[in-house]
């Protein structure tokens, strides 16, 4: 089996099957001996095996496709679903953090009964190989990251155009620098900001959605997730660590935390889900920009005739209603310590 | 001596995040190994004479002292959070709830309050460390959301007292969500040109530190608290090596420019009083 396809551990049982089957038709093509009464049992086998692993996917195994290392990343969508993107770099005040990337760019609309428009794009972005996902410090953002997506966005308002951003890191950057810049200040100015910009924001799960870090630019107007991509409080593995205090629970955590697509519309966070091909987005790129692209157009299209004032008043009020809490008698004051 | 050691009321805690008041007539300050009675530490605000140690502190200890005669109104303390996702790890959420709501006698991590202070009416909220690790979940949101709002409303000032260990794992994506209202709250109040006084204190990190607590017009933090981002033994791990002395506590932060001013617990009520009483002039 070649190494490059990258399999998850769930799907070696499929691909097995799928190798036999290519091995038949070989021998069938071969040895002029008909097999194709056997080709087509194993044909069904290999269908029902595909349904049956990839409709019952289990929170992690989604979790997996989300990391999965072919999977289709920020620049890869925009490279896809827009031309002329003129990345637009630095915070203007510290760096240039590689982590995020974004920049103006034509939204090719019109492809999906919208229109073609000029808009801000960005997300985070991880590497492909050992060198680049250094280089992209594995899509976890130091403050100047989070600013720089603010300045970008600022800019945006000024211009008039919406934000769209995409959403795929494993956490804001957990280290000394980070803390001296001030990550937590980065990324609750962004809250704030993103919550009052006077432009449509659409944001796009299109991976992992690891905590604040991934928060840092998801405030607006619509949240879309990709299928296989995950977004939740804390990564399934740091999750273990600290409530199981081992890493080896990490399947228990990612089933609690409820981390899915279909989770997050459950609770009202998440909007639409965008689909994706059997196997996850990987496996069939133009498709999963095609699914992409048409669910930012409608997004677009539907907050499009919405006035300033209006836009962020619903923008409030879909946070203002997240959260889950019942009503009982109220408590009196203690005293304690 | 492991690290890190379990507290009672179950989430994982480092001994030097809990800093509560040990139990018994006579307390040790950390700093010196001094001994006081237990009466005159509560007399000082918990805060150790000679060392100027600061413990803990509840969220009705905070009201008692700030507040103008130790009068306020509590608000929403009829909120309680209820397990929507059927979290469960070694002990199911609603346990920790119970647990946390019979130990603590509130209802949740965060308290909310009206009163004066300085004969200027404001709306508070304070945060309390012994509910769950002071996490902030659904209604810890909402409670500190309905204080921006009475703020807002009232055309009062707003304060805010933190005290937490981030966003509520038990919740998921929820209480992450917390951390987008709040922020997105605070937006109105300060279109109002209303004043946001936060106030820090020891620990504040996470989910909490990345959204309201650093969204103040005035950063105020007692000395020597945790404040930060990610917690002191993630960055450990990341960059395998210990941590320099005093990193991550207000007064680095105030070196590095994300604080005012550091403040004694002694000096605060005077302090906020003389802020609010210039900015609403």
């Amino acid at each position: 089996m070649s190494d490059d396809q990258h399999l998850l551990d769930f799907e070696r049982p499929l691909f097995e099957l799928e190798e036999k089957l290519s091995e038949m038709r070989t021998l069938n093509q071969e040895n002029q001996e008909d097999l194709s009464t056997e080709i087509n049992a194993l044909e069904e086998r290999v269908e029902q095996l595909r349904e049956s692993i990839y409709r019952n996917l289990t929170r992690w195994q989604r979790v997996q496709i989300a990391r999965h290392p072919q999977r289709p990343y920020t620049l890869d969508h925009i490279e896809a679903l827009t031309d002329g993107f003129v990345e637009l770099h630095g915070d203007r005040t510290y760096g240039d953090d590689r982590a995020i990337v974004g920049g103006l760019a034509t939204f090719k609309g019109g492809r999906y009964g919208y229109r073609d428009r000029t808009v801000m794009m960005m997300g985070h972005q991880k590497g492909r190989d050992t060198k680049e996902r250094k280089y992209r410090r594995f899509g976890m953002p130091n403050p100047e990251g989070y600013r720089k997506a603010e300045r970008l966005m600022q800019m945006a308002a000024k211009f008039n155009k919406p934000v769209v951003t995409l959403l795929d890191t494993p956490g804001a950057y957990p280290g000394m620098e980070a803390e001296e810049r001030g990550q937590a200040e980065a990324i609750a100015r962004n809250l704030f900001e993103m919550a009052r910009l006077p432009v449509p924001i659409v944001v796009v799960v299109i991976g992992e959605g690891a905590s604040g870090g991934a928060l840092g630019v998801g405030v607006g107007d619509r949240i879309l997730m990709l299928e296989n991509s995950w977004y939740s409080v804390i990564a399934p593995e740091s999750c273990s660590q600290i409530l199981w205090r081992s890493w080896d629970y990490k399947e228990d955590a990612a089933r609690a935390l409820k981390l899915t697509a279909a989770d997050l519309v459950d609770v009202g966070i998440v909007d639409d889900i965008v689909p994706e091909p059997v196997g996850g987005a990987h496996r069939n790129r133009e498709a999963t920009f095609a699914a992409t692209g048409s669910a930012i157009a409608s997004a677009l299209q539907r907050l499009e005739p919405l006035d300033t004032q209006t836009l962020l008043d619903q923008r409030l009020a879909k946070f203002d209603s997240l959260g889950a809490y019942e009503e009982a008698e109220p408590m009196k004051a203690s005293a304690g310590a | 001596m492991p690290w890190f050691r379990r507290k009672k009321a179950g989430i994982l805690t480092t001994r030097d995040e809990q800093n509560e008041v040990p139990e018994g007539q006579w307390v040790k300050c950390p700093k010196t190994d001094e001994i006081i009675n237990r009466r005159e530490l509560e007399d000082n605000l918990l805060v150790f004479p000679s060392s100027g140690h600061h413990f803990g502190m509840s969220s009705h200890r905070y009201f008692d002292f700030l507040f103008d005669d130790g009068d306020y109104d509590l608000h929403d303390t009829h909120l309680r959070s209820v397990d929507r996702l059927n979290f469960e790890d070694r002990k199911p959420y609603t346990k920790r709830l119970q647990g946390a709501l019979d130990d603590t006698g509130q209802n949740e991590a965060v308290q909310s309050a009206t009163g004066t202070i300085g004969g200027q009416r404001v709306s508070m909220a304070a945060m309390d460390f012994s509910f769950i690790g002071g996490s902030m979940g659904s209604v810890v949101g909402e409670m500190v959301a309905r204080a921006i709002k009475r703020a807002t409303e009232q055309e009062i000032p707003l304060i805010v007292i933190s005290q937490s260990g981030g966003a509520r794992m038990m919740e998921g994506a929820l209480s992450l969500m917390q951390m987008a209202k709040t922020s997105a709250h605070l937006t109105r109040l300060d279109d109002k040109g209303l004043p946001f006084i936060s106030v820090l204190t020891h620990p504040t990190t996470g989910g909490v530190t990345a959204s309201f607590s650093m969204l103040g017009d005035i950063h105020i933090a007692e000395p020597e608290a945790l404040i930060g981002f990610a917690g002191p033994r993630v960055i450990k791990e990341t960059i395998g090596s210990d941590l320099p002395e005093g990193f991550q506590r207000s007064e680095f932060l105030l070196e590095h420019g994300f604080l005012d001013m550091i403040v004694d617990r002694r000096q605060m009520r005077s302090r906020i009083a003389h802020l609010l009483d210039m900015l609403m002039e």
